[in-house]
């Protein structure tokens, strides 16, 4: 059972207070704009690309993906400072089941994250990529669907740490090899088998993998997305319900 | 029937037993204390109580609720100031207020009502929307009692309310808290180890190692320690307390020029010591006990008058663990 009233005021305060800290939102966008430009900017010079895509381009989907990741992931570890700094007590022993909050924390990841995705996909026309409609809606809707895939692994992540010193184990051990092993900087077909092994366990490698199914849909070769799209989404709403579900579980845990 | 019913509570964490065998029932409307030292198992006695610790044994029951099986209806029965703060930084005091609000299912026709009631009633109306981060020690506690009101609890508990708090706040605080059972009709559970802050209470238990050692009202625990206390100043202090033994038969000792001498009503003592052996008396003071002496009496330690922190309680409770394992 889920309260809405909960998953309401939770995604609020968490809207509110991003609103208000200007400076991580100029910080979550200038990420990908140095990943896109000068990373890609640069390495397009050494990587040739494929039929119809360059290697900028190529990239766009992984950089949308990296946005959604850190954001998301960056939404559901606040929960360690919410309990660090004493507010998660006040959530916990409100009349709201514990789902509830997970659901809730998971929806604001999902708003959050999907929000600075919509952003950075604004950028489309200048790297020379051509969108419909239909694309852009597609975008956002796997752009919602893997953020609150996400989320929701950030929130298992978050329930075995205490304690904010933690933040930067899971950054550099979690969520970065989990960006570098997700298809964002090169195809996972060219990835030696071992490496190809371990993208395969990577929930992100499904969802760059669908925002490239539908960013560059014929082309094919080298550059092209590695599974069908039909695979992709199937992935990541099932880790979606998997991720929330774990979540919850890891979320009730009382001494 | 009483408002929080408490049987036999038991809470260990590993090998050490934090709350152990606890009994106690709290009345409607009333102001309860829970006294005693840091770490003798007060605030787990209320994580329990708020549904968020499950006892190791025992019933814990709150407006006939079990605090353990029934959590929802309990947690929906009362509210909660903790030790620390358990606000939102970054919110301002409004906010805060409306995403109580919206948790505890307030009606959306009174949510705004409630809200500004709650401001004014705490004194913050001029600064509803400013950002808590800003606010000082005093104006974080009381948006955290108005707070835990917006909801209409039947209890409200209060954790060592006016822990880091200066001096005047406090006794604002506790000015304001006495107020608070009449005007909205909620029965109050605090813990607190400033022992001169339970006076307000109706009730006392008090508590040390995880059990209780002594309950009633205040002036029933003063009981236990004896009476009243007269100091003597006189000009001959050794014939002064030889005389005193002639004609009063009371127990009279003397320590640093003083001589004191504990007596039930000492108020009425005063004025036949003086008509016997007035002349000689150069000054004269009572003390009544207190219910530190209270503390001092069943434990035979004081109650440490420090400004601890929750934290004090982990370490102290980590060393102790300690010490308990290196001795193995």
């Amino acid at each position: 059972m889920i309260e809405t009233n909960a998953v309401y005021v939770i995604v609020l305060r968490e809207f509110k207070k991003f609103i208000r800290e200007k400076s991580r939102l100029i910080s979550t966008l200038a990420r990908p704009l140095l990943w896109l430009f000068l990373i890609g900017g640069g390495m397009s010079r050494l990587v040739p690309g494929g039929q119809n895509v360059t290697y900028i381009q190529f990239i766009f989907p992984g950089i949308l993906g990296m946005t959604i990741l850190f954001s998301s992931i960056f939404s559901s570890i606040s929960i360690i400072w919410d309990k660090e700094f004493g507010f998660m007590k006040e959530i916990l022993v409100a009349p709201v089941s514990r789902f509830s909050v997970v659901v809730g924390k998971a929806t604001s990841g999902m708003v959050l994250s999907t929000f600075q995705a919509v952003i950075v996909l604004c950028l489309f026309p200048f790297i020379g990529l051509r969108l419909d409609p239909f694309q852009i809606v597609g975008v956002i809707l796997v752009s919602a669907v893997l953020s609150f895939a996400l989320a929701a692994f950030g929130i298992v992540l978050a329930s075995f740490y205490e304690s904010y010193e933690s933040f930067s184990v899971i950054m550099n051990f979690i969520v970065m090899p989990m960006f570098f092993l997700s298809g964002a900087m090169y195809p996972v077909k060219l990835l030696p088998e071992v490496l190809k092994i371990i993208s395969k366990l990577n929930p992100l490698t499904y969802g760059v993998d669908a925002l490239k199914n539908i960013v560059f849909p014929h082309e094919t070769g080298r550059m092209s997305a590695d599974f069908p799209l039909f695979t992709d989404l199937a992935v990541i709403l099932t880790l979606s319900l998997v991720f929330v579900l774990i979540a919850g579980k890891a979320f009730e845990r009382k001494q | 029937m009483s408002m929080i019913r408490v049987e036999d509570l038991v809470k260990k964490f590993g090998s050490i037993t934090a709350v152990d065998g606890v009994t106690f029932e709290v009345e409607e409307g009333a102001i309860f204390g829970f006294l005693g030292p840091n770490g003798a198992g007060k605030t787990t006695t209320i994580n329990i109580l708020c549904t968020l610790l499950s006892p190791t044994s025992g019933k814990a029951y709150i407006n006939g609720y079990d605090c353990d099986r029934e959590s929802s209806k309990v947690r929906s029965a009362i509210g909660i100031v903790f030790q620390d703060s358990s606000l939102d930084k970054d919110l301002t005091a409004r906010e805060n207020l409306l995403f109580h609000a919206h948790l505890y299912r307030v009606d959306k026709a009174e949510r705004k009502q409630r809200i500004d009631d709650a401001l004014r009633f705490v004194d913050l109306t001029d600064r509803a929307d400013d950002l808590v981060k800003k606010f000082s020690g005093g104006m974080k506690r009381r948006l955290e009692v108005a707070r835990g009101l917006i909801h209409r609890p039947r209890v409200l508990f209060l954790d060592e309310p006016t822990l880091g708090l200066d001096p005047q706040s406090r006794s604002n605080l506790w000015e304001f808290i006495t107020t608070l059972p009449k005007l909205h009709n909620v029965t109050i559970f605090m813990t607190t180890h400033y022992m001169e802050e339970a006076e307000v209470c109706d009730r006392i238990a008090i508590i040390d190692k995880g059990r209780i050692i002594a309950s009633g009202t205040p002036a029933e625990l003063k009981k236990i320690v004896g009476g009243d206390v007269i100091y003597l100043k006189t000009t001959d202090n050794t014939a002064a307390m030889k005389d005193i033994r002639k004609l009063f038969d009371m127990d009279v000792s003397e320590k640093e020029d003083e001589i004191f001498i504990s007596v039930m009503k000492g108020d009425a003592c005063i004025p036949a010591l003086i008509r016997e052996i007035g002349e000689r008396v150069l000054s004269v003071r009572m003390q009544r006990p207190t219910l530190n002496d209270v503390f001092l009496k069943l434990t035979g330690k004081e109650i440490r008058e420090q400004n601890g922190t929750a934290q004090d309680d982990i370490k102290s409770m980590v060393r102790s663990y300690r010490r308990r394992h290196d001795r193995d």
